[in-house]
This record gives C-alpha cells, structure tokens and sequence, in this order.
C-alpha cells in the first residue's frame, strides 16, 4: 500500500435551506456557505486513519471544480493529505466526466485504492465512485461500513437494503463510503497553517484531456410539492379516532 | 419503438416488488416494449413471477454460477452486453440498483437519471435533488442509450397477475473479472414486513432514548402489522441497525401510513417520507419540524402515548 487517491467535492453545506430560484433556473448560490461533501470527509478520514497504520502511504485529494474548491483541498490537507490536485473548470461537470476525468489522474497517481463518498448531497447522484470503477476496469465497493486493508485485498462490509454484505476485492480498488464508517476528526488551527505550505496542484480537464460532454440537459428547477397542513390532536383516543375515519386504523 | 430493459431484482426465490414499481414506470414512456433480465444462479421460480407481471413482452435468463450474488462488477458487462438490443436500461433505486446501473453507464457510455420519479417523455424525465428540497427535470438525446434508477417510492407496482411474458434462457460470452467476490451478508432477519415495501410504519428518532426502548415500537408495530424504521440520529445512536434507517441516505418510502414517534423531522429524513400517503407525528416539542409535514400530529410524551395506542387499536 502506497498511495491513496480521495475524491472531494464542494457542494453547499448540509445545515443550508435550499431554496430554489424564481425563474426555475436552479437553486440560490449566492454567499451561500460550501464546504466539503460530507460523505466525502468520512472518505478522506478513511484514507488518513489506513495512513496512521500503515508506513510510507501518501494521501492525495482530488477535485473538479472552480478555483474556490481550493478552500475545500485545504481543508482536506489540514485534516492530514499530503498533497492536493485541483481540476479547476467553470463548467457543471456530470458524473460520468467526472469519473473520467478522476481515471485520468488515477493513470497517472496510480493509487492503491480510491476513496469517494457514496453520494454528493448536491446533485444525490450516487454514480461517480462506480463510474470511476467500470472505466479504470477495477473493483467496486460501495457504501462501505467497515474496510479492512491487506497488502493486495481489502475486505469491505457495505450498508446494503437487507442488512450488511461482506465483499472482497484486489487491489486497486475504488471504495466509496457511507455515513457510518468513521466519524472525521475535527481540523486544528495548527494543521491549517501547516495545510498552506503543503503541495496543491491546479490543472485542467483539457491538459487532462477529457471531454466535459453535457449528456443530460437540466432544463427546469422546482421546489417540490408542498404537503397540506394537517391536523393537531389533543390526545391518544381523539388520534385513534381521526386514524379509524381515514380508514388507517381498524 | 422505445425498448427498455430492467434488470430485475431477486434473492434467488422471490422478485422483489421494486421490479414491478420499475415496469410501471417504463410503462410511462410511449410506444415502448418492456423486458426483463434477471441474473442468478437458478432464476426459474423469479421468471415465472417476472413474466407475469402485466405489460412484460420478454423475461431474459442469465443462470450462471457467478451471479449467484449480486455482484456489480460481474452483472454490470453483461447487462451492458445485453443493452445493445435496447434504448433505455431501468433498474430500481435500492442498494442493488444504485450499485448496479452507474457501472453500466458508464460501460455503455450514457447518461444515467437516478432516482427516476416522473417520465415526462422518453427522453425527459424528473428527479430529486439536494435531499428532494430542487426537483429537477433533465432531457437526454436520444443518440445514447438512456441508464436510470427508478425511485420506486414514486411508482405503484404494476399487477402481478395476467402478464403474458416469454420467457427466454440467454447464454451471453462475457468474459466476467475475478477481482470481486462476495464473502457473506448479514441481515436482520424479521418477521414484520419490509420496511421499503410495507403499508404501515412505525419509526423511532432519538428521543426514544436506546435500543431497549425501541422495543415499545416494535410492541406497537406487532399490534398493527406495520414494519419498523428509524431516524439516522436513532441509527447513529446504535439504537436501531443501519438497515432500518429512512432517509435520504437511508430507504425512501412511501406507505400507506407513517407514525413517526419522538422524531423531529430534519430535512434528511423528511425525503425519506415525502411520499407517504398520511404522516402521523408523535413528538413531545410542539415546535418540532415533523408536524409541519405531518397530516395528524400529537404532542405528548411518546414513552405513554406508545402503550396507550397500543392499547386503543388493540381492543
């Protein structure tokens, strides 16, 4: 075990309210609060705690995104990566050009493993970790609870519908990790002065040569349906009662 | 002619009613011919119920020692193999389906719509975004072959009697990778229904206090045959297990009837329930967020509101 590559991505912070813009075009950006995808922490706090076991491991963080993502590999790099390459774009990227463009810097990082969250809480795609594994031709381990690495394997339980699935795959692999598996340190104001001097790359789709193809069209933004307001009840009986008259109860 | 295959999801006995929630909503694209595939090592029994679901042409069987389990990484290139007969490739939005469908996309080079909730046309679809608070609706050109995850919360299930599918036995030459291989699963094995698919839950947030006390829930559930969920502060806790968590990063639902007891309704959870027909909300804080959701809400201390209703409904 040599090197592990970590997927980032700035997204808008989990305790903002969203709110979606008049004219349908998407969602308010404006001075909204970014930060690091949250399942993505938990990847990166994978890759650095696997670090903290095994010798000589570097910890690379990846993004794809506007200039502002550095804010979001410095705060990877305060919570302990080596080092940080950003794909600076302006453009929207989807799942699939980001899978692509992460298995360009896989050929060239060569990792051992690649650590992605299973979901970015923005778009809830849920795709790019498995993408990134179908192109690089390489094992899959998704929504990962428990990861245990060995030389050439790791062992993975994944949060499945029925319960938990054990898997095992051959190094590399790509891992992407749910909600349960660590809980991320919290980042030092010495490792944040510490995180400027450290290594971040700035580089481009085109010098990678990916192609951002646009191959699903956002054409409208709503804010879903509302439910009605319903009603109060004082006590146990007057709810069983409401309950049998919708016919939910017998 | 829209030709959509949906890869079918199965233990090895039963089909499960994701399947059918999926041909209802291929069902909704116009002039489309619907098929099944279905992966496993022995998929006779889960064919014959494939087929007879209303509105199925064809049921694919792809028996071969290695998809005993569902492995993304060997079903992905024969799903992709057998795509080439198809426009649009549909699996459910669960644990299998979300794991399943990326890899094939990216296979095949296409564009994947997760968590499918609306066809406007056959290449125009809706689908949640931001924890469901920005639904948006995408378009695809019909130039690439069209992956989605159905989310089956948005879907009823088409019959499951009367289909006249054709059932077929597909030898497909994929050369399948030996880099994955499944050790062993461990589930939670219950008598009540299954949370995903149940017309009655009752769930449990932090305020229950530990895993003890869930057990009031599971009285309660019992008494009304309803499955039993959790809030993810509830999961967390270590009051309930991973699998019973509703949410946006656990199971969306959408049952008949939703009591949620002692839950105060982040937003995460929220779009776990959105679809739920009635919500009911058992909170002692009047001001939490659930009751704003909520068709029939109660304040009150869930530790005897809990025993009393299971007394009520009981007599």
């Amino acid at each position: 075990m040599q090197k592990i590559m970590v997927c980032i991505k700035r997204v808008v912070d989990y305790n903002v309210r969203i709110r979606v813009k008049p004219d349908g075009s998407g969602v308010m950006l404006d001075g909204v609060k970014m930060s690091v995808n949250p399942f993505d922490e938990i990847a990166l706090e994978e890759a650095l705690r696997i670090k903290e076991r095994v010798t000589n491991v570097e910890v690379v963080a990846v993004s794809i995104g506007v200039a502002d993502t550095q804010q979001q590999l410095r705060t990877a790099l305060a919570m302990g990566a080596d080092r940080a390459i950003l794909v600076q774009t302006d453009a929207a990227v989807e799942p699939l050009t980001a899978a692509q463009t992460f298995l360009a810097l896989a050929r060239k990082e060569n990792p051992d493993l690649v650590f992605l969250g299973k979901q970015a809480i923005d778009d809830d795609a849920n795709q790019t970790g498995q993408m990134l594994a179908a192109l690089w031709e390489r094992p899959q381990a998704t929504y990962a609870s428990k990861v245990e690495v060995s030389a050439d394997k790791a062992s993975v339980t994944r949060e499945v519908d029925a319960g938990l699935e054990t898997i095992e795959v051959d190094l590399p692999a790509v891992i992407t990790v749910d909600l349960r598996l660590n809980e991320p340190r919290y980042v030092k104001l010495p490792d944040i002065m510490k995180a400027k001097k450290k290594p971040l790359d700035v580089t481009s789709l085109e010098a990678l040569g990916v192609a951002n193809a646009v191959l699903l069209k956002t054409v409208k933004t709503e804010p879903p349906a509302q439910r009605q307001k319903g009603v109060m009840v004082k006590d146990v009986a007057e709810l069983v009662d409401v309950l049998r008259k919708k016919g939910l109860l017998s | 002619m829209n030709k959509i295959l949906i890869v079918g999801e199965h233990d090895g006995k039963a089909l499960n009613p994701a399947t059918a929630k999926c041909v209802t909503c291929a069902g909704g694209i116009p002039d489309s011919e619907i098929d099944i595939a279905l992966f496993g090592a022995d998929t006779a029994n889960v064919a014959a119920q494939a087929a007879a679901i209303a509105g199925v042409k064809r049921v694919l069987r792809i028996d071969r020692a290695e998809n005993q389990h569902p492995l993304a990484a060997i079903i992905a290139p024969q799903l992709a193999a057998l795509a080439a007969d198809y426009t649009h490739v549909f699996g459910p939005s669960t644990s299998f389906g979300k794991d399943l469908m990326p890899r094939v996309a990216a296979l095949l080079g296409a564009p994947q719509v997760s968590d499918l909730m609306a066809v406007e046309a056959a290449y125009r679809f809706r689908r949640p975004t931001y924890a469901g608070n920005a639904i948006v609706t995408v378009e695809a050109s019909p130039e690439r072959k069209l992956i989605a995850t159905v989310r089956v919360a948005s879907f009823e299930a088409a019959a499951g009697s009367g289909g006249t599918g054709a059932i077929e036995s597909k030898t497909l030459s994929v050369a399948l990778p030996s880099h994955t291989r499944y050790v062993g699963a461990k589930s939670g094995s219950t008598d009540r229904p299954d949370l995903q698919t149940a017309a009655r839950v009752v769930s449990g947030g932090r305020a229950l206090g530990s895993a003890e006390n869930f057990k009031l829930l599971f009285s309660f559930a019992d008494k009304i045959g309803a499955a039993v969920g959790a809030s993810r502060a509830a999961v967390d806790a270590g009051y309930a297990p991973n699998e019973m968590q509703v949410g946006q990063t656990g199971k969306i639902i959408s049952p008949e009837m939703y009591i949620a007891i002692g839950i105060s309704g982040a937003i995460q959870h929220l779009t776990g329930i959105k679809d739920a027909r009635t919500i009911v909300a058992i909170n002692k804080d009047a001001e939490a967020p659930i009751f704003e959701v909520a068709d029939v809400g109660l304040v009150g201390d869930l530790f005897q509101i809990v025993p009393e209703l299971e007394r009520l409904v009981g007599g």
